[in-house]
């Protein structure tokens, strides 16, 4: 541990009970699943789109057996591979959507808060009233749009999910970058002859970026949510593309009056497992950044004991 | 209260109802270039291959997809001030009829699952606030985290398969198609209007109906209340007047009731507001997987239908609700909260 820097030991060593089992347990599910998507062509026994095996065609909606542990699904495919596979799709996009997020969001709010004027009082009214649409709608009506035109690829439900959730990041960071270019340290940066660039760069990105990293967390989880509800809907990756766990929901709930459980509760249950995952390390990296839910860890203070500290009246006393 | 601040009040008022032109404005212009500006020819992806050119040709002109950009971007910000909506392609009907027929069958539903949201979820998140750490917290707060991480169409899988046989619950439509037949239209909202018809066979086949899509749709509306209720509590209970309460000697269970409570409850007024967006959005996955016959499964197949007019006149009626709900939510918050006038 003593190796590590402190940015990363600090969530570990300054929480406890339920904020570090959060943190703990969270990293732990999702750590499982990136193995799963990071070694997805190992780990699965067969292709996403794979219905046959040596010619031999799997049995339709087949029950769970030894052969494929999760069952097979009505387009014949093995469940238990298009989970692993689902996985890949799920933190491709989870992963790419973030990041365009960060690079877009982070300039663009340091930026505009810093300089202010009339750019920014436009970036603002825009971002927010991207804010206050339903996050949802504006997911479907930009994967509409961005399927139409780049097809149903990873990059096209990427995009849009960066739309519904850059707004967040440009508002953390401009409205910190409003406050902290006021400070003192920046005032002596200016005094000392720091041009504008080296001021965001230098002095005020390190300040306005620390709540990205709980908002990233907390919105990935979201993003995982919103990528199934547009596969649900036939409006996200085409299922021939990648494997996607809502597309395969959406499938399964026909058969769900049938007595036909396996096709849709493992894609459910996976959905579910990675986004209690993401949100555990969130909550846990929120509990510990922020100051008004932290609750530090509490150390054992040690006091002298009252007999050997050379104390004449507790000598007396004692005896 | 002193005399300025009574008389902030409806200066708030006409200031935060101003800021509505504006929002609205900007709104509006997004929807247009997003929809409007986006590349591909809206009328030949609607209809094309079932009409022969010349007539395409005729419905563009109709519709001044032929005119300047900037000429349709002052018609469609004219005929929305007119509340003209405009018209589908796929099937021509006004888009304000879409939302009169299919608006109801959202509403019934919205509107239930908010109370089963309210009903479950403030009381767990005043027992979780209370409990902080110990067992009934972490259940509850499990459950919070499960209720968000559960996509709507996994919970409506699960009640579909497991739930709705033993109890013997409809999980498709509003209605029996008997109960739609013999139920007169007065509001376009079937729960009301069966209760207008006074038929109890109608009556309760209509709130068999809503059970299970209600549920799904509250359930993950109460884990938002749980954690705000949670958070909110847990910092009124941190504060002056909670220890000074406590300091004369009221015990802590009153304390809750009579001091804290009604203080943590203040900021979820305002979030119950903000909940209408992810209502709205929740209402479209719900449909989908309930068949029910509301306006976002309308949306979805006029989206997969490819139908630019129906989902352009949709989507801005959607963003014209959501600017005066917020409007709504922000003047309440006023009226109950004097801090926020300032």
């Amino acid at each position: 541990m003593r190796m590590l820097p402190a940015a990363i030991t600090k969530p570990f060593t300054q929480t406890s009970g339920f904020a570090r089992w959060m943190l703990v347990i969270g990293i732990v599910i999702t750590a499982v699943f990136i193995i799963c998507a990071l070694f997805a062509p190992w780990l699965a026994p067969y292709g996403f789109a794979q219905s046959s095996v040596d010619g031999v065609r799997f049995t339709k909606l087949g029950h769970p057996t030894g052969g494929h542990i999760f069952g097979t699904n009505d387009l014949f495919f093995d469940v238990f591979s298009r989970i692993i596979w689902g996985a890949r799709t799920a933190i491709e996009v989870v992963f790419l959507s973030i990041l365009f997020c960060i690079v877009i969001g982070v300039p663009l709010g340091l930026v505009s808060g810093y300089f202010g004027g009339w750019p920014d009082r436009i970036l603002v009214l825009v971002m927010d009233a991207l804010f206050a649409f339903p996050s949802f709608l504006l997911a479907i009506v930009f994967s509409f749009l961005l399927v139409n035109i780049l097809g149903g690829s990873v990059i096209a439900v990427a995009l849009s999910l960066t739309a519904i959730y850059v707004p967040q990041y440009y508002r953390v960071v401009r409205n910190t970058t409003v406050s902290a270019k006021e400070a003192t340290y920046v005032e002596a940066a200016r005094a000392i002859g720091a041009t504008d660039g080296v001021i965001m760069r230098r002095y005020l990105f390190g300040n306005v970026v620390q709540s990205v990293p709980v908002l990233g967390t907390l919105n990935a989880a979201d993003a995982i949510l919103t990528l199934a509800g547009l596969g649900f809907l036939g409006l996200g990756i085409q299922p021939t593309d990648a494997a996607e766990w809502g597309f395969d929901l959406q499938r399964a709930l026909d058969d769900a009056g049938a007595g036909v459980w396996w096709t849709g509760l493992y894609p459910g249950l996976a959905i579910v497992l990675l986004v209690t995952g993401l949100t555990l390390v969130g909550e846990g990296l929120n509990e510990t950044l922020n100051p008004t839910l932290r609750r530090r860890r509490l150390l054992p203070v040690v006091m002298p004991s009252r007999g050997s500290a050379g104390h004449p009246e507790a000598k007396e006393s004692a005896r | 209260m002193t005399r300025s601040s009574s008389g902030s009040l409806p200066r708030y008022i006409l200031q935060r109802t101003m800021l509505v032109i504006p929002m609205i404005w900007v709104l509006l212009t997004i929807v247009f270039l997003v929809l409007r500006v986006a590349p591909g020819d809206p009328v030949s992806a609607a209809l094309g291959g079932q009409v022969d050119p010349a007539a395409l040709e005729q419905r563009r002109e109709a519709l001044g997809f032929n005119k300047p950009l900037i000429s349709q971007y002052w018609d469609y910000l004219s005929s929305v001030l007119r509340l003209d909506f405009g018209t589908t392609f796929t099937d021509n009907q006004p888009v304000l009829n879409v939302i009169r027929d299919n608006g109801g069958a959202t509403l019934s539903l919205t509107v239930a699952a908010f109370f089963i949201a309210l009903v479950l979820g403030i009381p767990l998140g005043l027992i979780a606030g209370r409990t902080r750490d110990r067992f009934p917290d972490v259940v509850i707060r499990l459950f919070g985290i499960l209720t968000y991480a559960a996509p709507i169409f996994f919970v409506g899988f699960l009640l579909q398969a497991y739930v709705a046989s033993p109890l013997g619950l409809p999980t498709s439509g509003d209605a029996s198609p008997i109960t739609i037949f013999t139920v007169k239209p007065h509001t376009h909202i079937l729960l009301i209007d069966a209760f207008l018809s006074g038929d109890s066979t109608a009556i309760s086949d209509v709130l068999k109906h809503l059970i299970l899509p209600a549920a799904t749709l509250g359930l993950l509306v109460s884990g938002v209340f749980i954690r705000l209720v949670r958070v909110n509590i847990l910092q009124t209970m941190q504060s002056d007047y909670v220890e000074a309460a406590e300091a004369r000697g009221i015990d802590r269970g009153k304390v809750t009731r009579r001091h804290a409570f009604r203080n943590a409850l203040v900021p979820v007024v305002t979030v119950i507001g903000l909940q209408f967006a992810l209502l709205l959005g929740g209402a479209v996955l719900t449909e989908s997987t309930f068949n029910w016959p509301g306006l976002g499964q309308k949306l979805v197949k006029y989206i997969n239908d490819r139908d630019y007019g129906a989902v352009q006149g949709i989507i801005t009626i959607f963003a014209v609700a959501i600017v005066l709900i917020s409007l709504l939510v922000d003047i309440a918050n006023a009226l109950i909260d004097p801090r926020v006038r300032y």
